[in-house]
């Protein structure tokens, strides 16, 4: 009884020094922030874990955006959307657009330091494909009849039937090329030949990735280190910067201002749509007028405007500007704002009086929900009555994208590379993924046809007719691509953008 | 001893209990995964394969018996998300999340005592109520609002402080305190609220008694009475709350650790459920409620010890 | 005047007055509010306060007076909700557990151990992806977790008075259980209830701001002070005044709710009487 204080006081002091002491011996000083560490050093945030390592296995974006400085393909992403050679020197393709051959680089070594050879090129393909007894882990090469080593410096793809995209299933994002010797481990201890070899992953904190100084593109990178941070929470994010504790991360758009003195800040066009869509296998949503009249009837300047104060590209069918040629500018005003025409179009569909309808969006971030109630308003004022229904993430995936089991949803969808993927992704009734059930027969057969088409040129044509279908069709509403606004330190330069998620960190340079 | 032992029964009665009612919520909760966790751009082929890797094409039930063999081995699993083994991912953020509580509580006391003290030598004088009125108003704000604005207005003014991330404390004791004091006081404000109320209730129940009348009569000090006298009885009633607190602690750094992105259990949880991570989820959970109940129980025994009187009960 | 007498009365005078306010407030809110809470008007957003819009606007050009006005209504209804489900659930349980003793209470007191023992945001946060978002289902999901607490103020109530004489007069002349339950013991306690009610009411209203802040709870276009306090951190340094109103809305409702319970609490527990 009478040590009763005492007594309590040991026990606060012995649960700090635990905390204190179970820490001990575990230190390599990992976490220690701020860009005053060393001197070509950075600190990236990014705002979630990736979901692997093993770039096989990897799907999410946010994943990318981080390991693809680790890794290359035969083929790599430029900034404009176009490919250039990487772990390939060179390639061939027949007349009849069915044998691809490659040069392999020669000189390229693994971060492990062993050289990188026709045997790993072959190792990699066999494991994608599953062809070696394993199981296919990815589907974009049904289409390959095979894939073998002519010699020590030549590989050769032979198709089914042509396919004009073939190229791009052949970057980091769907075929890093990885080393056989590292079988089994490439979740745990990555390697690759990127400009950065893997150092560390803490979950939930970082990860780290180091200089590759045997890199095959002299002189690069200058940075001997780099931390992606993760943080999940956008408005702590832009304190980190202000706070220096990170070097570089997307500013909320209602927050650009107070980044502009102090921080560069670049734009780059995402290259996702913004769309809000619906179950067109639902009635009334089947109905095409339907469809042209909700179009009509969303204000996209109001969503641009309050959403992404304003630093959104406003879109007119499922193609951004960010894709160059690609995209049609002519679609743009396609369904411009009028309330009177979308109701005049919700009549002759015999929808006069309205309808009511519900929209399901994710709670994984506010946009959504934000973008949801300007719809409800907008509708509003056309008869049509709209519920929000908001959800988790895991549900909406669920739900919505793969159980297909909603009626009008709000959801920006991933930009890629390759314009054939931006259209026929999502869309096309060929695709898995195509959660709006969007039927088109016109549509089927363009995505067909410009597989078969090795002209780039009337490649373009074919991509621009697509996109007048979709348009016409309103396959969805169209609103726009918003803009990552990226706030970094004035120390910072050599940022790149790209027309999909990648913090290449080949270029960039810290000055003191 | 029996009732030690009654009490150490019950411990592992809830524990399993709260393991059963994870395993039931998680039922019926809807969401998957491997699809959470893929996202919307993996394709058919990647998402069979992950689950049946995972053993999640398993029922439920399965994987939980089979969750209750590893338990019974000591092992916790891998989990789903982030593919190692969940141990692993909780003995890396522990100390994270025990050393910000252990410094929330610290805050805790450190204020509220003194406080608590002072307000019931003053009883219903103003300072008192300003007091009194003053701890309530930290009860009632949001927790991350406050936290917002403590980083706005201290964390982004005071140079010392980190508004995000942890510093290990064997890389530096002023770091791993710059990491975890913002966050400790957001928690600590509405604790230090109830803790007053308590140690101020505790105290003017003492001062009532004869044996303080008695103290006084024989001429000492009034600060000797207090803190040796006083504040030593009082500390039997306001123990039992310290075990409440440190339940609203434990619960209060999850949200916390989300807004100054401390890497803790509490974010790791968030994540796991939000992943739909059942192994995760229920190695967090066990862990968490192993801790509150702990803690209960050290604080019932450390009653039977102070005042033998209870074990008879 | 006593001064010990004005504590209580300050705890209960400002308890009601805050309380109240936001009571009339509500009213009001059904049949009047100085602007359309749903209605839009982007070119407008985020002005500061003037004499038309008191509060200013938010990022839709949207009336933040109207809309803290009208939240009144979503925090009555999910505050009343939770705590209705809360205290139905809480005597039931606590109830027969506490008139029955035996295994009864042994079994549901563990069940409800373990209930406590988790963390209430994250049962919250579970409850509510099962049950979706809304008014409705948040209240059900903030009720269950007031259950443990609630029933356990009651078991300790009933133990109590379930042995004295005039309970078991009252059994030698056969009143039945129930009525012996709910018409002699309940209204022996029910200030303990009142009291534990109004706390499961305040902390509704932070749990419902928790949940927002997680993407959950109250959702559009119902106006929720915790989903505009949300919202309004990306405003932090822009629009200020967003942030305040929902802040200051949440933070005194709670404090009214605090200082009522107090008031209370102080009125019925004999020992602080001095």
């Amino acid at each position: 009884m009478r040590k009763s204080w005492l007594f309590l006081m040991t026990i606060l002091l012995a649960c700090i020094l635990a905390a204190c002491s179970s820490e001990e011996g575990s230190s390599d000083g990992n976490t220690e922030n701020g860009s005053a560490g060393g001197p070509q050093e950075i600190f990236v945030r990014v705002n979630d874990d990736p979901d692997f390592l093993d770039p096989h296995k990897a799907t999410a974006s946010i994943s990318f955006q981080m390991i693809l400085n680790m890794f290359e393909g035969l083929m790599a992403p430029e900034t404009d959307g176009s490919l250039k050679e990487a772990i390939a020197e060179s390639y061939e393709i027949s007349d009849d657009g069915l044998v691809y051959t490659f040069k392999i680089r020669q000189g390229v070594k693994f971060h492990d330091g062993s050289d990188l050879t026709i045997d790993d090129v072959k190792y990699t393909f066999d494991r994608l494909m599953g062809t070696n007894g394993g199981e296919k882990m990815k589907n974009n090469f049904d289409n390959v009849v095979s894939a073998e080593a002519v010699d020590a410096t030549t590989f050769k793809f032979t198709l089914a039937e042509p396919n004009s995209n073939f190229l791009y299933s052949l970057t980091a994002l769907t075929s890093a090329i990885i080393p056989a010797s590292n079988d089994g481990k490439h979740n745990e201890n990555p390697i690759g030949t990127g400009p950065f070899a893997f150092e560390k992953y803490a979950p939930g904190m970082n990860l780290i990735v180091k200089k590759n100084k045997d890199y095959w593109r002299e002189g690069l990178p200058y940075l001997d280190k780099v931390t992606f941070v993760f943080q999940s929470d956008d408005q702590a994010a832009i304190m980190s910067l202000l706070a220096n504790e990170v070097d570089v991360t997307a500013v909320p758009w209602q927050r650009v201002n107070e980044v502009t003195d102090n921080y560069n800040t670049s734009h780059q066009n995402n290259n996702s749509s913004l769309v809000v869509t619906f179950n067109e296998t639902k009635a009334p949503f089947d109905n095409v007028k339907v469809r042209q009249a909700i179009a009509m009837a969303v204000n996209k300047d109001d969503i641009i405007d309050s959403v992404f104060s304003g630093y959104a590209v406003k879109l007119g069918s499922n193609m951004s500007p960010a894709m160059g040629d690609f995209h049609d500018p002519s679609l743009v005003d396609k369904y411009p704002f009028d309330v009177e025409k979308a109701k005049a179009l919700l009549a002759e569909a015999g929808y006069e009086d309205g309808f009511s309808t519900k929209i399901t969006v994710s709670s994984h971030n506010g946009i959504y929900s934000n973008i949801a109630q300007i719809v409800v308003e907008n509708l509003k004022a056309i008869g049509i009555d709209v519920e929000i229904e908001v959800v988790e993430w895991g549900i909406w995936l669920e739900r919505v994208y793969f159980g297909r089991d909603y009626e009008m949803t709000a959801i920006d969808l991933t930009g890629r590379p390759s314009a054939y993927e931006v259209l026929n992704d999502y869309i096309s009734t060929n695709d898995a993924e195509n959660f709006f059930r969007f039927n088109n027969k016109e549509f089927d057969q363009v995505m067909e046809d410009v597989l078969q088409e090795i002209d780039p040129a009337k490649q373009v044509q074919y991509y621009h007719q697509a996109q007048a279908i979709l348009a016409e069709q309103a396959a969805a509403v169209y609103i726009a691509d918003y803009q990552i606004i990226w706030g970094s330190d004035k120390a910072v330069s050599g940022l790149k953008s790209y027309p999909f998620w990648f913090h290449d960190m080949s270029e960039v340079k810290m000055s003191q | 001893m029996f009732y030690i032992f009654r009490r150490f029964i019950l411990l592992i009665i809830t524990v399993i209990l709260v393991s059963i009612i994870t395993f039931a919520v998680f039922q019926i909760l809807p969401g998957d995964p491997v699809r959470t966790m893929l996202g919307t751009e993996a394709d058919p082929t990647q998402i069979e394969n992950l689950r049946s890797e995972l053993g999640l094409d398993r029922p439920l039930y399965e994987q939980y018996t089979d969750w209750v063999k590893g338990i019974v081995t000591g092992e916790l699993g891998n989990s789903i998300r982030f593919s190692m083994p969940v141990k692993e991912l909780l003995l890396a953020r522990l100390p994270v999340t025990i050393s910000l509580a252990a410094i929330t509580l610290l805050i805790v006391c450190l204020i509220s005592l003194p406080l608590g003290m002072f307000a019931a030598r003053r009883q219903n004088r103003l300072s008192d109520l300003t007091l009194s009125s003053a701890t309530q108003i930290g009860m009632a704000i949001p927790s991350f609002w406050l936290g917002m604005m403590l980083i706005l207005y201290v964390g982004l003014n005071v140079e010392f402080f980190k508004i995000s991330g942890y510093i290990p404390w064997s890389t530096s004791i002023a770091g791993a305190l710059s990491t975890l004091i913002l966050p400790a006081l957001t928690i600590a404000i509405p604790q230090i609220a109830v803790n007053f109320r308590y140690v101020r209730t505790a105290i003017l129940e003492q001062v009532r008694m004869d044996y303080v009348r008695t103290i006084r009569s024989k001429g000492i000090v009034e600060r000797v009475v207090m803190y040796k006298h006083v504040l030593k009885n009082a500390m039997i009633p306001i123990l039992t709350v310290f075990g409440l607190i440190t339940a609203e602690i434990v619960a209060g750094t999850i949200i916390v650790e989300q807004v100054f992105s401390l890497p803790g259990v509490g974010q790791l949880l968030i994540t796991a459920i939000n992943n739909r991570d059942f192994p995760l989820v229920q190695g967090i959970v066990m862990y968490i409620t192993v801790a509150v109940v702990t803690i209960n129980f050290v604080v019932d025994i450390l009653y039977t010890v102070l005042d033998p009187r209870i074990r008879l009960r | 005047m006593n001064i010990n007498r004005f504590s209580k009365n300050i705890n209960l005078l400002i308890g009601t007055l805050i309380i109240g306010g936001f009571f009339v407030l509500m009213c009001i809110s059904i049949f009047y509010t100085p602007h359309d809470v749903t209605a839009m008007n982007v070119p407008n957003k985020l002005l500061g306060p003037n004499g038309e819009h008191w509060f200013g606007t938010d990022e839709f050009g949207r009336d933040i007076f109207s809309r803290i006005m009208k939240g009144t209504q979503t925090a009555f209804s999910v505050g009343l909700l939770t705590v209705l489900i809360g205290v139905t659930f809480g005597v039931l349980i606590g109830g027969t557990a506490g008139y029955f003793g035996g295994w009864i209470d042994e079994i549901f007191m563990r069940v409800l151990d373990a209930l406590m023992a988790f963390p209430g945001i994250i049962l919250a946060l579970m409850l509510v992806a099962i049950f979706g978002p809304g008014i409705l289902n948040t209240a059900i999901a903030l009720g269950i977790i007031a259950i443990p607490n609630i029933a356990r103020i009651v078991r300790s109530g009933f133990v109590q008075h379930r042995d004295s004489e005039y309970i078991l007069s009252a059994k030698l002349i056969g009143v039945k259980t129930y009525s012996i339950m709910f018409r002699h013991i309940l209204p022996n306690i029910s200030s303990q209830i009142v009291v534990a009610a109004t706390v499961t009411f305040a902390t509704a209203m932070l749990a419902e701001a928790a949940l927002s802040y997680l993407g959950l709870g109250v959702q559009p276009p119902n106006p929720s002070w915790g989903r505009m306090l949300k919202d309004s951190q990306s405003y932090l340094v822009n629009a200020p005044w967003y942030t305040y109103a929902p802040g200051a809305a949440i933070t005194l409702m709670v404090l009214g709710l605090y200082m009522l319970s107090n008031a209370l609490r102080d009125f019925l527990d004999p020992r602080s009487k001095a």
